[in-house]
């Protein structure tokens, strides 16, 4: 899933405080299940915002709402009644949601009221980790269903470097090796002689460095 | 087999010779009167001088500028070159640039990460890795052509080298990882900075069992210590170091006044004991901001006069 974190409120106070009125926006996917834009989170930013306005002697009326998906136009939809009564959105959608929010309602200022952080899985209640950062060519076959791009601070595609110490990176002694683990799976398989194959030079055009991406599947299209 | 480039070095290793390295870090701006004496302290003493590639990711004059530097005073420069901060195009312009004021060793390397330096909030690049590199170089001067395909105009002619950590886990895979970087195309080693002989002994011993050390030059790293301060850094701060508590003990056990001499012995012997290690074909001195002791440990190793060749 997309994992996001909850930007302080100070922050989204910052962004909101010309508005008359704001809608808080949630969204039922990944923000969801990493407890930082689902309806608990709609409805616990909407009474903070509710008190700090009422504080600051502001009349502010704060609306709140959770949409199935707010990267699908079709549940976008279903605010188009309610959207006239507010100023401005939050939105605590990832990046795509809120962006896609604000496609949908070009008149209607949309803040972000989260930080897309990465795609990752929760590893226990509370922590989340990085899994894979979407390079567009998938490698994970050769090493073992470990990502180095992802999970190597320095995505070396032929690791470790010299700064693998106990299983760990060097970076930090919280994060472990992408290359240990590589090896680890890799002896588990009985393959760790794939581990002297040389990956090859990667094609990183169908990763970021190729601008914005976009994927058309024409037996899709209508 | 006959040297396949002008590099002094290569010239030295194919010869049978011992070869001697150093390795000089650039300064933290721009006057040039810092390299020119650096080199100046150890220039009769080694056959090849490294400039190091903004090491430990702390932002320094370039590399390559220092090694045109050492060109000018008639110096045998090893252009490091980390692939931290350049992409392949970067890269292979820096090559050129290189081979154009005829530097002839390059030593391909991953970097330190940024966040051990002054601009840990920086982007980092890793188009390539160390082996791509590696891979890179030896293209554009065996066959002639850039990463794309084109041909290249006078192709470099560069001895090229890589690093070795045999101290780095995993243990089990330090071997074959030397024999990626050799069949990647690396023809000289310069190890991380030896302190555990018995490990490093280990390690050779599996090196030579594959046979990969008749297929590349390997030159084991040392660093003196100046202090029993810099070994406890060393083996605890270090990633990738392995000094064991023995040495720690010995330098700690000098009296402080006493302790640079220690660690100038240390540095001598271990070169005495590896001097004996079949496959070992020299020795990379790193003494850090502390040039002007490598001559001595030269001499004392029983490394001087170095070879004409």
């Amino acid at each position: 899933m997309i994992v996001a974190e909850r930007k302080p409120i100070e922050e989204i106070l910052g962004q909101v405080k010309q508005v008359r009125s704001v809608l808080v926006l949630g969204c039922n996917e990944c923000v969801t299940v990493c407890e930082a834009g689902g309806k608990k989170e709609v409805g616990v930013l909407a009474s903070a915002l509710r008190m700090l306005f009422l504080q600051q002697g502001r009349e502010v009326n704060v609306g709140e709402r959770t949409l199935e998906r707010q990267c699908d136009t079709e549940y976008l939809e279903e605010i188009r009644d309610m959207i006239d009564a507010f100023d401005a959105v939050v939105s605590l959608a990832c990046g795509v949601g809120i962006q896609f929010t604000a496609e949908r309602y070009p008149s209607k200022a949309v803040y972000p009221g989260v930080n897309t952080c990465f795609m990752g899985a929760a590893l226990e209640r509370g922590v989340w980790s990085e899994r894979c950062q979407g390079c567009g060519s998938c490698i994970l076959a050769a090493t073992g269903a470990v990502c180095p791009i992802t999970r190597c601070a320095k995505r070396l595609l032929n690791g470790p470097c010299g700064g693998s110490t106990a299983g760990k990176c060097e970076i930090s002694k919280d994060v472990e090796c992408a290359w240990q683990l590589i090896i680890d799976r890799l002896k588990a398989l009985g393959r760790l002689e794939d581990y002297e194959r040389l990956s090859p030079i990667k094609d990183w055009s169908t990763d970021r460095a190729g601008g914005p991406r976009k994927i058309i599947r024409e037996d899709l299209r209508s | 087999m006959s040297p396949k480039t002008p590099s002094k070095l290569e010239k030295i290793l194919r010869a049978g010779h011992r070869a001697v390295t150093s390795e000089c870090g650039p300064p933290r701006g721009s006057d040039p009167a810092h390299i020119v004496h650096k080199a100046q302290l150890i220039q009769r003493h080694v056959d090849a001088i490294n400039i190091t590639d903004n090491q430990t990711s702390v932002c320094r004059l370039c590399s390559l500028a220092a090694c045109i530097r050492l060109k000018l005073m008639g110096l045998e420069p090893v252009l490091q070159m980390v692939v931290r901060d350049r992409n392949r195009i970067a890269l292979q312009s820096d090559i050129l640039g290189a081979a154009s004021f005829d530097i002839h060793n390059l030593l391909c390397l991953s970097g330190d990460h940024q966040r051990f330096g002054d601009n840990a909030q920086g982007q980092n690049v890793f188009d390539l890795d160390s082996m791509q590199l590696l891979q890179t170089v030896r293209r554009m001067r065996d066959e002639g052509k850039f990463l794309g395909g084109d041909p290249v105009q006078r192709p470099p002619a560069m001895f090229v080298g890589a690093a070795a950590n045999p101290f780095a886990d995993p243990f089990e895979i330090r071997v074959p990882r030397l024999a990626k970087k050799v069949a990647a195309g690396a023809e000289f080693i310069q190890t991380q900075c030896i302190y555990n002989l018995e490990r490093f002994e280990k390690w050779m011993e599996l090196v030579r069992d594959r046979g990969l050390h008749e297929k590349v030059f390997i030159l084991a790293g040392v660093t003196p210590f100046k202090s029993a301060g810099m070994a406890r850094y060393m083996k605890s701060k270090v990633p990738g170091m392995d000094v064991p508590d023995e040495v720690v003990k010995r330098m700690a056990g000098t009296p402080k006044d006493k302790q640079a001499e220690e660690g100038i012995t240390i540095c001598v012997e271990t070169i005495q004991r590896l001097k004996a290690v079949e496959g070992v074909a020299g020795f990379h001195i790193m003494a850090i901001e502390w040039e002007e002791r490598v001559p001595e440990i030269v001499e004392r190793a029983g490394l001087f006069p170095r070879p004409t060749v």
